[in-house]
């Protein structure tokens, strides 16, 4: 015979009411990688084998830049999606979980600006 | 919390490994190799603002047979979790759930990822003649 009360044993069930967004962004990040991905291959072949020089002259190009920016960008927030979920996955210790979950966050970020700002710099 | 030292039934070396099982704990894997190779597309975009001696060293780097070798399983990642990324995708607006379905295209996304893969690669030497 439990001794909880009706409400104590329901407490903390049901919907967690909130993760839609992170699916969402995370398909609309991935809808996005699509084009971006195939744009990055492409210009990637042409510039194997560049020197210092021809690659400095396709990163004056704003168009190049800006998809630089954009794939980097999205493809930082897609990975730190997804790697949310895989350190969620695995890791129960909380203590870690939250300290990986952060540092990935920040980290991405982090390298996001130092993007930006790198290639800002340089033009 | 709670008792790890209990004894499990054997699941992994007990069923049996199916294309669908496989499919996804590689797209998870590549999705994890993928992150780490952001960090290699970041490290270029650095080299190619520091200048002429840090990007030589980049290239360098990218053309060594651990740097191609790096590239090429990068490369084999990238294709195969597009290629299953938009399989899932078909998936998210309810297409091509039957099971029938799902082999053809896991399938499908196989062959897709080796053939992108060595086009891609045998595109790189034919531009560029073997050098980095």
């Amino acid at each position: 015979m439990s001794l909880r009360t009706p409400l104590s044993r329901v407490l903390g069930l049901g919907s967690a009411k909130e993760g839609v967004e992170h699916w969402w962004w995370q398909r609309l990040t991935a809808v996005a990688l699509i084009p971006l991905s195939i744009w990055f291959v492409v210009n990637a072949l042409c510039l194997v084998g560049a020197d210092y020089h021809e690659a400095r002259l396709w990163a004056t190009r704003s168009l190049n830049v800006t998809l630089l920016i954009a794939f980097v960008g999205v493809l930082l927030h897609h990975a730190q999606l997804g790697l949310q979920v895989v350190i969620e996955d695995y890791i129960h210790n909380e203590a870690w979980k939250l300290t990986l979950l952060l540092a990935i966050k920040f980290l991405s970020v982090f390298l996001f600006v130092g993007v930006v700002v790198r290639l800002f710099l340089a033009v | 919390m709670a008792n790890t030292d209990r004894p499990l039934s054997p699941h992994l070396q007990v069923y049996r490994w199916q294309l669908t099982m496989l499919l996804s704990i590689t797209h998870r894997a590549t999705g994890i190799a993928l992150s780490g190779g952001v960090l290699l597309l970041v490290y270029w975009i650095w080299a190619l603002t520091a200048g002429q001696d840090d990007y030589r060293v980049a290239v360098e780097f990218f053309g060594s047979v651990i740097g191609r070798t790096v590239l090429f399983v990068m490369t084999l990642c990238l294709f195969y979790h597009l290629c299953n990324g938009i399989r899932h995708l078909f998936w998210d607006i309810g297409r091509g759930l039957e099971l029938k379905s799902v082999y053809a295209s896991g399938w499908a996304v196989t062959v897709a990822t080796v053939l992108l893969t060595l086009g891609t690669w045998i595109a790189a030497y034919m531009m560029h003649g073997g050098q980095s």
